[in-house]
């Protein structure tokens, strides 16, 4: 039992905006009164859902390849030292498993999405997600580039697509479908991309992209998953790109969908001279879109590990940094790139980059639509968040960043002449209660009666960057993890799954098929259930 | 001064990067020998491996054969370390400012990443002389490096900015994935000089083995040498009277990155 009182609460899901009043918690949840118990005073500070990343690349083979490849960060990162509650570990860009939980706890997070899982390697994901403690965990399986679904998709049996869907979900243990450049990736095998959504992919001869996002966005919704389709537009990074993200809104023809960093989607010009923001244009027509959600993807200036699926895309920033570029094949599946990347503020491209992220941050009217993200840790680590939320909340403090850009960046953005500034129920909107509510998360996100106890009180203080980045307490499940600004206590985290119905004799189907065409036999490619640590199973509410 | 003499060989080296001025100097007798070092996993006080002797002075002494001792001068901005016998791996890694000095032979990755400071080495060194760490972009970036003996694999690979001087043979790859400073060789080197240099300068005393990607540019007595040679000599590098006659043959590559780096091969006349 405790009760929390004292505290300006903000918890926009019930419109209650910085109002001082008691939250009381019982059994790990939000309950209406709480008699005796602990009782934490948190006057002049305030109270906020437990944030929730619902875009994130914290675990998995593809992680752990790029820990391997930046042993240069690993020095760097700040150490976590063995105690007597704590596991030692390394923050950095890409933390290790324990610190991940560490780091994300320490900054008032207490859910997580990752946003990319092969079935190939989910057994490794599951594995790491388990040794990272406190945060609740979800993942999203790579479909847009399998290819037995693709096979399925061009030749037009939609319904048997629907049910190897539903088994591959099932087979990974996950929440929900992330598509990464669709068909791309299965393009980058044959030595090309997919960048013209109305193309026929390399290797197929009437399959498009617009075919395989119509196609899994439609298999999601008759599914009924919890989440809508995660997608990762073709064309990302690439100057010009914006028409490739609104034909892609128009494709889905008001189906349901999350864009996963649009800011990487939002640039126009013609190369990379040219490079402008088109966020004006984005979120115009994302503002009338309002079956889509987005996170932002924003960048922040220092060093970052690129990791995404796309394949095509790392091959061509590996030319255009001439660092290193690791490169995985995940046979019949999907593709992994790995190019360590270092935005500077003098680059224009970067500084563009940098500008866009916020722009869309502010010019996408409902906050109930575009949550903050990194795409961690592509943009940047996402224990940066912090310095975003500042920028977001000050638009003084913007104008003088904006100072230390290179002059001639200032005809390619609009940021200079955007004057919103975020109030804390908004931030508390992007952080928690918006990606839980796209997540279809009713217990996260909020502190209603019944929600789970997560939430985070910090300092009031004007500057937001520290008001957030050192919370006085963090609440998980009803345990103080931090306390006094302190870690002090780690608990498990749960993982949520869910579990879609399919037809048991679409094994018959796959079994042959995997023979022919995987290097693992079919009895051993799912996930076990007992593989996953915390198991939480959500509904599906199937359509019609 | 600060005598450190070494009482008690470690079994598996000892890893020991507080030996430096700048953690040394701010205590006293007492707060040294209860310093933290590991002998492998275990974490141990200094004094179970040296006695200490003086306090408050960023000068160095160490004693006894402290081949085995890892990580010296790790870090430093200032002051003095004096090795009378052989120094371990990694020393004055990280370095910025300061002096070490070896009178025995020294192990692999001296001076890496260091970016400022001089470390003089009476005897030979190993591999990666002011190289960097696997990964990273950069080995040293300034400072200066003064080997009297032999040196191996990999000397100044990455390094940005800085002197290395070799007044022994060099092994394979020296000047690898070079991109600035200068490595001055008078035994000359083995095979792979200069592989994947972007920038910089090797100059060898000893005619070379280079790759086909170094074109053959011109033979001249470039002026930068002559101050060059007169600044290392003023650090008592031995470097030989002969020099001042012959000239240089000037090699351009590596052809293969492509890099625009040089090797300078003297040619007495």
């Amino acid at each position: 039992m405790l009760r929390i009182t004292g505290g300006k609460v903000y918890d926009p899901a019930h419109g209650i905006d910085g109002v001082v009043q008691d939250v009381c918690i019982a059994d790990g949840k939000i309950v209406a009164d709480a008699a005796g118990g602990r009782t934490l005073d948190a006057a002049g500070m305030i109270v906020f859902p437990g944030g929730v990343d619902i875009h994130t690349h914290v675990a998995g083979a593809a992680l752990n390849f790029a820990r391997g490849l930046t042993p240069e960060n690993q020095r760097a990162a700040a150490p976590f030292l063995h105690t007597k509650d704590l596991r030692m570990g390394l923050g950095g860009p890409t933390p290790t498993t324990f610190a991940t939980g560490y780091l994300y706890a320490g900054m008032g997070y207490t859910t997580v999405m990752e946003a990319a899982v092969p079935i190939l390697s989910a057994k490794h994901t599951h594995e790491e997600l388990r040794d990272t403690p406190i945060v609740d965990k979800a993942c999203l399986v790579l479909m847009a580039n399998n290819e037995i679904v693709m096979d399925l998709l061009e030749a037009g049996e939609l319904e048997r697509a629907k049910q190897v869907v539903a088994w591959l979900i099932w087979a990974a243990k996950v929440y929900g479908v992330k598509a990464v450049n669709p068909g791309g990736v299965a393009a980058w095998k044959w030595g090309q991309d997919a960048k013209q959504l109305i193309s026929p992919i390399a290797g197929y001869s009437t399959l498009t992209p617009a075919k395989i996002i119509g196609g899994l966005a439609g298999i999601i919704d008759d599914l009924g998953l919890p989440h809508p389709m995660h997608l990762h537009c073709n064309n990302l990074g690439a100057p010009g790109n914006v028409s490739t993200t609104l034909d892609t809104m128009k494709a889905l023809e008001g189906r349901r969908a999350h864009l996963a960093h649009l800011q990487f989607h939002a640039y126009g010009g013609d190369d990379w001279h040219t490079m402008r923001s088109e966020a004006v244009q984005l979120a115009n027509y994302f503002n009338t879109q309002k079956n889509l959600t987005a996170d932002a993807g924003a960048i922040l200036f220092g060093n970052a590990v690129t990791i995404t699926a796309d394949g095509p895309w790392q091959h061509l920033l590996y030319q255009l940094t001439g660092r290193k570029w690791g490169n995985i094949d995940v046979e019949n599946e999907t593709g992994c790139g790995i190019v360590p990347y270092t935005y500077k503020g003098s680059n224009l491209v970067n500084a563009v980059q940098w500008a866009v992220g916020l722009e869309l941050l502010l010019l996408i009217d409902d906050p109930w639509r575009i949550f903050l993200t990194t795409d961690h840790p592509n943009g940047a680590c996402f224990w940066r968040y912090p310095e975003i939320i500042h920028l977001l909340m000050n638009a003084e403090y913007r104008r003088e960043c904006i100072k230390k850009l290179p002059p001639k960046v200032l005809k390619r953005i609009v940021l200079p002449d955007l004057q919103r500034e975020y109030s804390l129920a908004e931030i508390a909107i992007i952080t928690s209660a918006g990606p839980a509510r796209a997540m279809s998360m009713p217990q996260k996100g909020h502190l209603g009666v019944g929600a789970d106890a997560d939430l985070s009180i910090y300092n009031q203080n004007p500057d937001g960057a520290m008001m957030f980045r050192y919370p006085r307490y963090v609440i998980k499940g009803g345990e103080i993890v931090v306390e006094e600004g302190e870690l002090r206590k780690t608990v498990e985290g749960r993982e949520y799954v869910v579990h879609p119905r399919c037809d048991d004799k679409i094994e018959d189907y796959l079994r042959p098929l995997f023979q022919q065409v995987y290097t693992m036999s079919f009895d051993n490619y799912p996930v076990e259930l007992e593989r996953v640590h915390g198991l939480q199973l959500h509904d599906c509410l199937p359509r019609g | 001064m600060i005598t450190l003499t070494l009482k008690q060989q470690p079994v598996v080296p000892l890893e020991a990067e507080n030996l430096s001025p700048d953690v040394l100097a701010p205590l006293n007798r007492d707060a040294i020998r209860a310093l933290p070092v590991h002998h492998g996993k275990h974490p141990c006080r200094l004094d179970e491996f040296f006695d200490v002797d003086g306090e408050a002075s960023d000068e160095l002494h160490i004693r006894g054969d402290t081949a085995k001792v890892k990580w010296i001068g790790r870090n430093m901005t200032r002051g003095k370390i004096a090795i009378q016998g052989d120094a371990g791996m990694h020393l004055g890694a990280y370095m910025k400012g300061g002096v070490i000095e070896v009178q025995g032979n020294a192990s692999d990755w001296v001076g890496a990443e260091m970016s400022g400071g001089l470390i003089r080495i009476a005897g030979n060194a190993g591999g990666q002389v002011g190289a960097a760490y696997r990964g990273s972009m950069a080995g040293m970036k300034e400072g200066t490096i003064l080997i009297g003996g032999s040196a191996g694999l990999e000397v100044g690979m990455r390094m940005k900015r800085g002197t290395i001087a070799i007044a022994g043979p060099v092994r394979d790859f020296a000047g690898l994935q070079m991109k600035g400073g200068t490595i001055f060789l008078l035994q000359g080197a083995e095979i792979r000089t200069g592989a994947w240099m972007i920038r910089g300068t090797i100059v060898s005393l000893k005619p070379l083995h280079l790759l086909p990607t170094f074109q053959y540019a011109c033979t001249y007595q470039p002026t930068f040498l002559r101050l060059y040679t007169r600044y290392l000599r003023s650090l008592d590098f031995p470097i030989p009277d002969a020099i001042q006659g012959g000239a240089y043959r000037r090699f351009t590559g590596d052809a293969s990155v492509p890099g625009k780096g040089e090797v300078l091969v003297w040619q007495p006349t």
